[in-house]
């Protein structure tokens, strides 16, 4: 489970959010909810330990993440804004660079994944040759090949077609069923069951501005 | 552990030889400002012996600085380097892998042109030596030290003149003795005390460079 | 132990801290200022070779150890950032760094003035002007750095790692250079060393030097100062002592 201590974010002198404290235990789905520049991807590269906290800490499974990073990020997949996939490979080569990093799931085939995402056929192409919501595609792959507990994912249906969306949508609800979290941001509405998902709001903070 | 760190070198080299301007264009640079030298200040042999080691190593410094970009940026730019630094090895392990291949893409390169200079500037054959071997313990060192630059600057937009200007002073130790051995070379004399102090400068920077570099990508990439 | 430490109050705390030292910082080097420049220039004797050209060392030796000082302040205070992840140490590490330029300017342009009469140059290769200039680039090198980041809370930790990476170059820098002026140049004579200084010569100098430093702890204060309230400036507390300041203002002037 992930636990957030009292969690102080500061960008550029200014609060964007201050002492936030929440827990999320496995099998469950949060929703980020709020406006642009509320501070949502700022929270979730808090969680992941890319970002570090202007003050407060992150705990996963009882031990703050900035101690044991690596034992941590063997339980973590993150998805950004940006892909993390090579124009220069293929589909292929990026899955198979992800595989063998993460040692896990050694045994999937890496083209019935791609076909699942409905990338087959396009294994060998250089993904800077695939459209925006196939290099998308291509980087969600991931969570097929993966069993890490902690997904966290920023704006995961960008750039994705309807069937996607659904595909992706029964994908959450099988991951938190076996004991996952998933942590997400995204403006479209979930057509998830209220019993697995919670939401977190976050508003503006109107006093106390500035650091 | 030890097969991501082949695994990262493996992309690298794989995704530069797609792109192969990027090796290219370095080395290209290197060689037209080593032949600058000869037409600028004339070509008397004397003269182009005493200042060769110089105009290697000041030519070797330039291109390293122009291929330096490449090793972080594109990657963060991507997303790809905060994959790297939420994979579940040290950063300082993964980091050092790519560094290692910037190396084999970058100063390898120049060690492979370097006896085509040797002719150019009329070097004799145990001046080329030392010139060779510092070259080998030394472009190590101006990647690993080139990288904590570019690992401080990858997240500004205009990082490329910084990491020039704060990465040459601290390079200026392996110019002085590089080419103080050249030249001790040229003059037949000995000059494994200086590849010593070189190698000395490269076990340092091989051990602490990696956790510099790694600190400073959490900087960058927040 | 340090982290218990509450991350809002210590900058308040260490602002008055700095702010009761620094009156004491300044009549102090303003004392130790006026006799040694006085002292120096006016009483101690004219060195037999150089004349009275002598007398810039009063300026340059104290100013270039400074420059060192500095330097050194700032490398332990990126340590202690780095390793506690202590903010004001960061402060204290941007504080520091235009003070150390600063200084390092004035030991190299008098360095500069004073090799004129001796060397007949303005600028003669010596290793250690030569160094001096290399840590003036370090200098700049940070400042840059510093500036160069939006986020001033990274920008501090990125100044302090390349602090902390110049201070394991720069004995190494400084050995090479020595070694390579030795190679190059090796009939000058450095006349920066003082085989055997007369006593009435050399009192002056410690006292400047004491002065110097005292300057130097002055600067770097103010600047701490500066930088906390600059960084803070929109925090309760910062706001509270603009109003007090405004309201004994308007008491004064009534």
């Amino acid at each position: 489970m992930l636990h957030c201590k009292k969690l102080t974010c500061v960008r550029e002198g200014r609060i964007l959010f201050k002492d936030l404290s929440f827990t999320v235990n496995s099998g469950e789905i949060v929703h980020f909810e709020g406006a642009n520049g509320v501070g949502k991807t700022s929270l979730l590269r808090l969680l992941t330990g890319l970002s570090t906290a202007y003050a407060g800490n992150v705990f996963w499974q009882g031990k703050d993440i900035s101690i044991d990073r690596e034992s941590f990020y063997q339980q973590l997949l993150y998805l950004g804004h940006k892909t993390g996939i090579k124009a220069e490979l293929t589909a292929l080569e990026n899955l198979q660079f992800f595989q063998a990093m993460q040692s896990s799931r050694l045994d999937l085939n890496l083209w019935d994944i791609l076909a699942k995402v409905g990338l087959a056929g396009y294994e060998d192409i250089l993904t800077s040759q695939l459209s925006a919501g196939q290099q998308r595609r291509v980087a969600l792959a991931r969570l097929w090949l993966n069993d890490s507990s902690l997904w966290v994912l920023d704006e995961p249906f960008a750039a994705l077609d309807k069937l996607g969306i659904t595909v992706l949508e029964a994908l959450f609800i099988e991951h938190v069923k076996n004991g996952g979290i998933v942590l997400l941001t995204t403006h479209q509405d979930l057509s998830i069951d209220a019993s697995l998902l919670s939401k977190i709001r976050l508003i503006a903070a109107v006093d106390d501005l500035y650091v | 552990m030890f097969n991501a760190f082949l695994q990262v070198v493996s992309k690298e080299l794989k995704g530069a030889f797609r792109r192969r301007s990027d090796i290219l264009n370095p080395i290209w640079f290197f060689v037209i400002v080593v032949m600058l030298f000869p037409l600028a200040i004339g070509t008397e042999p004397a003269l182009l012996k005493r200042i060769a080691p110089g105009i290697i190593w000041v030519a070797a410094l330039l291109a390293a600085l122009l291929s330096f970009e490449r090793l972080f940026k594109d990657d963060f730019i991507d997303g790809s380097l905060e994959q790297l630094m939420i994979s579940p090895y040290p950063l300082a392990w993964i980091v050092s892998a790519k560094v290692f291949a910037h190396w084999l893409l970058t100063g390898l390169p120049i060690l492979l042109v370097s006896p085509l200079l040797g002719i150019f500037l009329s070097l004799n054959m145990d001046t080329y030596y030392a010139l060779l071997l510092t070259l080998l313990i030394g472009t190590p060192i101006l990647s690993l030290l080139g990288a904590i630059g570019v690992a401080l600057t990858v997240g500004l937009r205009k990082g490329g003149i910084l990491l020039s200007l704060i990465m040459l002073p601290l390079s200026i130790p392996i110019l002085i003795f590089s080419t103080m051995a050249i030249e001790a070379a040229a003059y037949g004399q000995s000059y494994l005390g200086l590849l010593a102090l070189l190698g000395a400068m490269l076990v340092a920077s091989v051990t602490f460079a990696p956790f510099a570099i790694a600190a400073s990508l959490r900087v960058s990439v927040s | 132990m340090w982290k218990c430490l509450h991350p809002y109050a210590k900058p308040e705390k260490s602002y008055q801290l700095a702010g009761k030292l620094l009156p004491w910082f300044i009549i102090f080097s303003a004392i130790t200022f006026i006799v040694g420049t006085v002292w120096g220039l006016l009483f101690a004797p004219a060195d037999y070779q150089q004349g009275d050209s002598f007398r810039i060392i009063y300026i340059h030796v104290p100013a270039a150890m400074m420059a060192m000082a500095a330097y050194s302040s700032m490398a332990m205070a990126a340590f202690v950032a780095l390793v506690w992840q202590i903010r004001l140490a960061e402060i204290t590490v941007i504080a520091t760094a235009p003070v150390g330029a600063v200084f390092t300017f004035i030991a190299l342009f008098t360095g500069a003035a004073w090799g004129k009469p001796m060397w007949g140059a303005w600028w003669v290769w010596d290793a250690r002007l030569t160094s001096e200039l290399i840590l003036l680039f370090i200098y700049l090198g940070i400042i840059a750095l510093y500036n160069a980041f939006s986020d001033k809370v990274l920008a501090g930790r990125a100044a302090s790692i390349l602090t902390l990476v110049g201070v394991i170059n720069l004995p190494i820098i400084h050995y090479s250079v020595v070694w390579w002026n030795t190679l190059h140049q090796g009939a000058t004579i450095s006349k920066f060393e003082k085989p055997s200084m007369a006593i009435e010569m050399l009192w002056p100098l410690i006292i400047m030097i004491i002065a110097f430093a005292a300057f130097l702890g002055t600067l770097m204060l103010m600047r701490f100062r500066n930088e906390i309230l600059a960084r803070e400036s929109h925090r309760p507390w910062v706001l509270r002592l603009i109003e007090t300041d405004d309201a004994q203002r308007l008491q004064k002037d009534k």
